[in-house]
């Protein structure tokens, strides 16, 4: 880990003064359970590491008048304790999904959020677009078993790592980001960005900024919920591939479905198309599956990560029967 | 005074017959359990000595390549840095990403670190080949024919053959993953070195040491080098010898003039310190429509990196029978790949021939629309041990419930959902005869006694079989031994391999207590009054064998040695141990065939190793090996980049082991009584892993219907597998 300067400020005002407008020479620590790993590796080496854990503000889970406010620094652990999201379990089934304790604990929703792809080229120094000394993308010609099926034009490959971002979007959640000049608003599905140089990164926040709420909009009496994740271990695993749902479900038939994947795609993956399928239906078996098939249809697997295709259709399936059973 | 009394006549040692064992073959805890789990116990990782520094290596970055400069001036400048050791020179090649170049100590890890990267190597590049691949894509400069065996007439039982299956299977490479790295702490003293190391060898180091240190220049000879190893955290044969690392950590010890703690990272401890060859083969079996056997056709190849790895004997156990013999050909290529260099990896290439052999005839089972256990039993005149393999069988598929649940593999399938369920069974062997030990015990006036062994414990519980074959012997309770082991300064035993250590040490042991006691009984013999030959020890006492009332406690007998206490020394003996162990394993899992998902719901390992000691840490031994076999069965694979010559996963994340939610219900059962006694003690540390991969797979392939080759059996493979039937997805 390269030597760094440490600081812990008490306020918001004093965190957004302590970051530098570029990339890189600053890194924000909010559990720690990424960056510390990327710093070891000296895939991240920042001169300054900005410690969010004293500032207050940030942290909390607050009902408001549009529904639930979840400060940045809230663990995974307090999400899986707090009895208000037990409506989302969509969301909740993510966080049971990370099966340590220690991470668990430590681990905060922003980060979850900001926690850099977990791509091995990445991670073993290749950059987050993942070419060699001479320019050649290595994930198309290489190992790519764990890569993107969706969103995988190029130049990047990797999956987005959040298990919380594909509920949350499904869910409609919307974040708030303090910068230098004030607060922004953005729904979370705005947040995940494909990058199209080395150099940026995958959420549209600025390097001087920081995300400090998560909104979570009021659950209708009629919402169902529900992620599906397929995950090759019971241990502490990421997961192959994910579905989160959120839909109303009224009279037997469906209105407003939204289908986000998981771990296919540079972002959380909207499956558009699948859900309008589901608008004014009755949710039965049939219907699942073909929603699954319709939200891989654009899939275009990588040599090693065909079996993604039909693990992220299988999760869709899984997750629209899961609401449909109970779900919230 | 009266002439010494002389010991009795030496007699062939025995163990004690089993109406008269009170520890022998009991469930015992082991000893440093407790220090163990509250964290007392201090391993090599935990030894800080005043003023110590701490190394990093500075590693290949490429697959093969010439080293053209190493330049060692920025870092030289770091803060902290004390000392560099160049462990390979400008000119030479490197032949795997992770070879050790140079190691540097610094005043803190970290600064060790931050030096080891600003260390600059330039080298030219050589062209690589780090993928797994068959022998006719890897080049004529990279394959070596090792074997070409034939026994019988593998033609003419071509001939015979009413059915023939052809098949392909395999394994990745993987690694050892000891849960402590490789390393040492090393300290001189003088011109005297003392190195703490996780080592499989005390008493073997010490001269690789001298060696490697007088290649570095500097002279130091074996009996000047002081190894310790109290505590170690496993080794699985990839902790035999000093290493590059731990020459270079002893030699930056010596120019720092402090000592240095060198220990492994774990990206290179998975990148460098060893790995188990891949196994792959094409075969061809055939049998007559009733399910004997008629031939064995294979032809295997693999990769143990850069030099070729051992030879394998296929068919495995079945097969490997003498009378009658069954005909077969052979033929094993090794393909040499620009991967970290494979070690011995817990039983040496069985696991591999395991799979292979058990795989196909599980698939010519299928074909023949029998029960693989019935097929099993039909074939094992074709083994070494027809008559145990039987009865292990026979108590697995009580333990397992097997002729209750068995299915046909179309049967399977049909089941509702869907999580498929099968079963799987697997024949394993091994030999594990006891290696030199010599043992000394100690027997003090005071009544303490000391068991001293220049032996190791890697975590399978080699301290407490040497206590309680002591205590046994002296008639003591366990508590009233002290048992030394993990140093080179104790009497020498042989490295901690091929399941060797607990016939060694036992016999040893058993040796030195006998002849300690016969000594203390000649002593005492006057004051009881009877003949030595007439005494034995027995609860604390020792007594007239036929007249217990006649007796002195242990203390006073001890007493009786005024101011020497009692040496005696003891070797290996031959009449109290044996060697050739056969198990059989069957596994019951539950597969999601629309994920490819593979869950092992229980598993069964029954098992001889002749005498066992303690039935408790023997038990384990089978738990652990069958749990190291759920991670190769199902995650573990050394994951090659054939673009940048790198491994893409020397981590714990995407180098997957079980957790404890992934082991589902582990059953084991010890074939004990006295046809597995008599035959005194064999080793026991191997033959449990050897089964698991082929045991699952089989059960796999009868719960899905059709055969995933390969192991791990990841998803996509599952999925590759269904697809290619054409079925369930
Ligand atoms: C082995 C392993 C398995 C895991 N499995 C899963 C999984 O299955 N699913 C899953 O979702 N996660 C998984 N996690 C990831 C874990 O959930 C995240 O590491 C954790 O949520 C990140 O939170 P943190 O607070 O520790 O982030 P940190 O490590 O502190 O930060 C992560 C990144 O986000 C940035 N950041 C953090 N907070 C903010 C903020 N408020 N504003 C702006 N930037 C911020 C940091 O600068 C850093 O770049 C796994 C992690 C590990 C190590």
């Amino acid at each position: 880990m390269q030597a760094f300067e440490y600081a812990e400020p008490k306020t918001l005002k004093e965190a957004l003064g302590l970051l530098s407008s570029r990339w890189g020479e600053t890194e924000i620590l909010a559990g720690g359970t990424d960056l510390l790993s990327l710093m070891k590796n000296y895939v991240a080496t920042p001169r300054r590491v900005v410690n969010l854990k004293s500032i207050a503000e940030l942290r909390g889970v607050a009902e408001t008048s549009e529904g639930l406010r979840i400060g940045a620094l809230t663990t995974v652990q307090e999400l899986l304790e707090d009895r208000r999201l037990a409506r989302f379990p969509a969301l909740t089934a993510a966080a049971q999904g990370i099966t340590s304790p220690q991470i668990r604990n430590m681990g905060t929703i922003g980060g979850d959020l900001c926690q850099r792809p977990r791509c091995w080229y990445f991670r073993n120094g290749f950059g987050l677009l993942a070419r060699d000394a001479q320019g050649r993308a290595l994930v198309p010609e290489g190992d790519n078993r764990y890569h993107a099926i969706l969103g995988n034009d190029g130049p990047a490959y990797f999956v987005s790592a959040s298990s919380f971002g594909p509920p949350l979007i499904a869910l409609g959640a919307r974040v708030r980001i303090a910068g230098p000049n004030g607060t922004r608003e953005m729904p979370l599905s705005e947040f995940f960005v494909i990058p199209k140089n080395e150099g940026e990164r995958e959420i549209a926040l600025h390097p001087n900024e920081i995300l400090t709420d998560v909104f979570l909009p009021a659950a209708a009496s009629e919402l169902r919920n529900a992620t599906y994740e397929v995950r090759q271990r019971e241990f502490l695993d990421w997961p192959l591939a994910t579905a989160s749902v959120a839909l109303e479900l009224r009279e037997g038939t469906v209105r407003r479905a939204s289908i986000v994947l998981g771990h296919v795609a540079p972002i959380p993956w909207q499956a558009g198309a699948a859900a309008a399928l589901l608008d004014g239906k009755a949710l039965t078996e049939d219907l699942a599956d073909q929603a699954g098939e319709q939200a891989v249809a654009a899939a275009k697997p990588l040599s090693k990560n065909r079996y993604k295709v039909q693990l992220a259709r299988v999760a869709v399936k899984r997750a629209l029967l899961a609401a449909a059973q109970g779900g919230a | 005074m009266a002439e010494t009394p002389k010991p009795p006549a030496q007699a062939t040692i025995e163990w004690p017959p089993a109406g008269r064992r009170r520890l022998i073959g009991q469930r015992i805890s082991r000893l440093d359990g407790p220090a163990k789990a509250s964290g007392r116990a201090k391993y090599s990782y935990d030894v800080n000595r005043p003023g110590m520094l701490h190394a990093k290596l500075v590693f290949s970055t490429q697959a093969r390549a010439r080293i053209t400069a190493i330049d060692t001036s920025a870092a030289e400048k770091m803060p902290g840095v004390r000392a560099i050791h160049l462990i390979l020179q400008p000119g030479a090649e490197v032949r795997w990403v992770g070879q050790e170049i140079l190691a540097l100590a610094a005043d803190t890890e970290e600064q060790a670190r931050d030096a080891a990267r600003a260390v600059k190597i330039s080298y030219e590049p050589l062209p690589h080949l780090v993928a797994d691949v068959p022998p006719e894509q890897a080049g004529t400069e990279r394959v070596q024919q090792l074997r070409e065996q034939t026994e019988g007439d593998p033609d003419a039982g071509l001939q015979q053959a009413d059915v023939i299956f052809e098949g392909e299977y395999g394994c990745a490479v993987i690694t050892h993953c000891c849960l402590e790295a490789h390393g040492q702490v090393a300290e001189w003293n003088e011109d005297n070195l003392t190195v703490w190391a996780s080592t499989q060898n005390v008493s073997g180091l010490a001269p690789q040491f001298a060696q490697g240190l007088q290649a570095a220049g500097i002279p130091v000879q074996a009996s000047q080098v002081r190894v310790l190893t109290p505590v170690m955290g496993g080794g699985f044969g990839s902790k035999f010898a000093a290493d590059t690392w731990g020459v270079a950590c002893a030699a930056l010890a010596r120019k720092a003039g402090r000592p240095v703690k060198l220990m492994l990272e774990r990206d290179h401890e998975l990148l460098a310190a060893g790995s188990r060859p891949s196994m792959y083969a094409r075969v061809r079996v055939g049998a007559k429509r009733d399910g004997t056997l008629t031939v064995w056709h294979s032809e295997s190849w693999g990769t143990g990196g850069p030099s070729a790895a051992g030879t394998p004997n296929l068919p495995y156990v079945i097969g490997a029978g003498r009378n009658p013999v069954l005909p077969k050909r052979s033929r094993h290529t090794a393909v040499f790949t620009d991967i970290g260099p494979a070690r011995a990896w817990r039983a040496p290439n069985h696991p591999q021939m395991c799979l292979i052999t058990m795989c196909a005839l599980d698939d010519l089972a299928a074909k023949l629309q029998m029960d693989p256990l019935d097929f099993f039993l039909k074939n094992l005149q074709y083994t070494e041990r027809p008559e145990v393999y039987r009865e292990e069988l026979l108590k697995a598929a009580d333990l397992i419930g097997w002729r209750e649940k068995w299915r046909p593999r179309e049967e399977a399938l049909r089941a509702k959902g869907p999580v498929k369920r099968g079963l799987g069974l697997s024949l394993h062997t091994w030999g594990g005869r006891g290696h030199n030990s010599t043992c000394q015990v100690t027997i003090h006036p005071d009544g303490s006694v000391e068991v001293a062994i220049g032996s190791q414990d890697l975590g399978t519980g080699t301290r407490t079989v040497i206590g309680i074959v002591a205590a046994e012997t002296l008639g003591l309770p366990l508590e009233a031994v002290t048992v030394k082991i993990g140093s080179n300064e104790y009497p020498p035993s042989g490295a901690s391999g091929g399941s060797t250590t607990v016939g060694g040490v036992s016999s040893s042991t058993r040796d030195a207590a006998t002849n300690a006691l016969n000594q203390l009984l000649a002593k005492v013999a006057p004051a009881l009054g009877v003949p030595a030959e007439q005494l034995e020890a027995r609860e604390g006492r020792i007594q007239v064998k036929d007249d217990p009332s006649r007796n002195l406690s242990w203390k006073q007998a001890c007493a009786r040695l005024g101011t020497t206490p009692i040496t005696a020394s003891g070797q290996t003996q031959a009449s109290l141990i044996s060697s050739g162990v056969g198990g059989v394993q069957m596994a019951e899992v539950a597969v999601d065939v629309e994920t490819g998902i593979v869950r092992v719901e229980k598993m069964v390992a029954v098992q001889d190793c002749g005498l066992i000691i303690d039935l408790k840490t023997a038990e384990s031994q089978c738990y652990g090996a069958m749990i190291m076999g759920i991670c190769y069965a199902l995650y573990e694979e050394k994951i090659m980049d054939q673009l940048t010559g790198h491994c893409l996963n020397p981590d714990m994340e995407f180098y997957k082991l079980a957790g404890i939610g992934d082991i589902g219900e582990l059953v084991v059962h010890m074939m004990t009584g006295p046809r597995y006694e008599e035959r005194g003690v064999i080793g026991l540390g191997e033959p449990p892993v050897i089964s698991p991969g082929a045991a699952i797979s089989n059960a796999v392939a009868n719960a899905i219907g059709v055969r995933v080759p390969y192991l791990p059996l990841t998803p996509d493979r599952v999925l590759a597998a269904l697809e290619a039937k054409g079925g369930a997805v």
